[in-house]
């Protein structure tokens, strides 16, 4: 398993644009939004946690397609499955590498694009704390997503169809936690359903996601 | 279904999982179908024309008060339609009978049609009653999800192109599909207080919509289910003839 994570690390890192992009196009994301609803700083800093978790929600969805689709064309998925690991434990593990290389990086940079979105100040901790609990849930059932739609020529459009309307509880908690939290309001309850669904999702997701993809490669 | 527990495992299906065979059940559908046609144009026509022309304008709505006709009844097949599209694909991963993967497909362009005729006229009964053609209200909400799931539904169905491995990811997806659509349900209650009236029709609850209403109402949605039912029935044998069709083309290029 830890052979399994450190090659999904080493490629992503090595094999050029699966590391740094999510977060390029994060940044991209943040920029243009002033450019489309206009400089007024107190409407950016009241949209500011909504469209920086929407941003990194995007950023999640763009490296999607070929967290499978490059294994299975090179093979080391058909061995993946005819290994001792049972498959659902490969897809928590390549989840977890993609949630490293994507979903981390975001959390991190977030509090950087909240400044220049004018993200009011108590609003900060709550924003990395709100993608820190819902970024692992958005690679989880990103993955499942990913298995549904690895056997099929250009499906990364399906791929975005199918995996939206899954991520929608977790952006309506993960969202509603940060723009509490830059309120200045009592954040507890979405905090706690955004990490409820999170456990769930990583408890019980990698099973469909096991069954999608030996349909897949059946 | 019968459970004989002295004989050993019958040969041949009995009872409802006899239809499970795609010529018994064309055999059957053919045989029930011009019943549900009828029965639920008989249904519509009476419910609709009884609801339009002879009930009381409500005293606060006026006559805006009549597209609940239309509006109750498709929104409950919108939803039914999932969960019979649920049930069929459980069917289909355990007992991988063919019918049923194909009553699912059947079922969700049917059920799309039905949401997208609750939203309009929803959104054309909440112009006026509400000043406001959308409003990101809970329930209006909750039901434009259930449309991009089924959009996704069908889309894959349409992709894959391989029939059983079709039918095998659609039907994880449903699955899947249902436990976030009920999460997505409560999740929006959380983010947004509604405009929309509470239940119109409960079976626990005094207080339901007046006679006048609810009579013609209940009459509206059988002639609902019954063209709900008629629709898959006829899709579902649509369905089975195309892959019949198939199967015989490939059989005679390999011939």
């Amino acid at each position: 398993m830890k052979a399994l994570l450190l090659r999904d690390l080493m490629l992503a890192f090595r094999a050029g644009g699966g590391f740094g992009l999510g977060l390029a196009f994060f940044l991209i994301v943040t920029v243009l939004v002033p450019f489309s609803v206009g400089p007024q700083s107190d409407l950016l800093a009241r949209i500011a946690p909504g469209v920086l978790w929407l941003g990194a929600l995007l950023a999640c969805l763009l490296s999607l397609d070929r967290l499978l689709a490059l294994d299975l064309e090179d093979g080391s998925l058909d061995l993946l499955a005819t290994s001792p690991l049972p498959l659902e434990a490969a897809l928590s593990i390549k989840a977890l590498a993609h949630w490293l290389t994507t979903g981390l990086p975001l959390v991190l940079a977030a509090p950087l694009f909240g400044v220049l979105l004018n993200l009011p100040g108590p609003g900060y901790i709550w924003l990395v704390i709100s993608l820190a609990l819902g970024t692992p849930a958005l690679s989880v059932i990103g993955t499942f997503g990913a298995a549904l739609t690895v056997g099929i020529k250009r499906g990364g459009l399906l791929l975005s169809l199918l995996v939206l309307p899954l991520y929608v509880p977790t952006l309506i908690f993960g969202a509603e936690t940060a723009r509490r939290g830059a309120a200045g309001m009592d954040t507890s309850t979405p905090a706690l359903m955004l990490a409820g669904i999170t456990l769930a999702v990583i408890a019980v997701m990698p099973f469909a996601s096991a069954a999608a993809l030996r349909v897949n490669l059946r | 279904m019968s459970v004989s527990g002295d004989k050993p495992a019958p040969v041949r299906p009995q009872g409802f999982w006899s239809y499970a065979n795609p010529v018994k059940f064309l055999g059957f559908s053919e045989r029930i179908l011009p019943a549900l046609w009828w029965l639920s144009g008989i249904c519509l026509a009476v419910g609709l024309i009884w609801g339009f022309f002879f009930t009381p304008d409500d005293f606060r709505q006026g006559s805006t008060v009549k597209i609940i006709y239309l509006h109750v009844p498709s929104a409950l097949m919108a939803i039914n339609a999932w969960f019979m599209m649920l049930v069929a694909s459980l069917v289909w991963l355990i007992r991988r009978h063919h019918v049923s993967a194909l009553a699912a497909r059947a079922a969700a362009p049917v059920g799309v049609v039905m949401t997208v005729i609750a939203l309009v006229t929803g959104a054309i009964w909440g112009q006026p009653m509400w000043g406001t053609w959308w409003a990101w209200d809970p329930r209006l909400t909750s039901f434009l999800i259930l449309f991009l799931f089924y959009l996704g539904y069908i889309a894959l169905w349409e992709a894959v192109d391989d029939p059983d491995t079709a039918a095998d990811l659609t039907s994880v997806l449903c699955l899947v599909g249902s436990v976030f659509a009920v999460l997505s349900r409560y999740a929006v209650n959380f983010w947004n207080q509604g405009l929309h009236q509470g239940a119109s029709l409960s079976l626990d609850k005094e207080e339901n919509v007046a006679d006048v209403f609810y009579q013609p109402l209940l009459v509206a949605i059988a002639g609902f289910v019954l063209l709900f039912l008629a629709l898959v029935f006829y899709r579902t044998g649509t369905e089975i003839r195309l892959r019949r069709t198939r199967a015989l083309l490939a059989r005679q290029r390999r011939a």
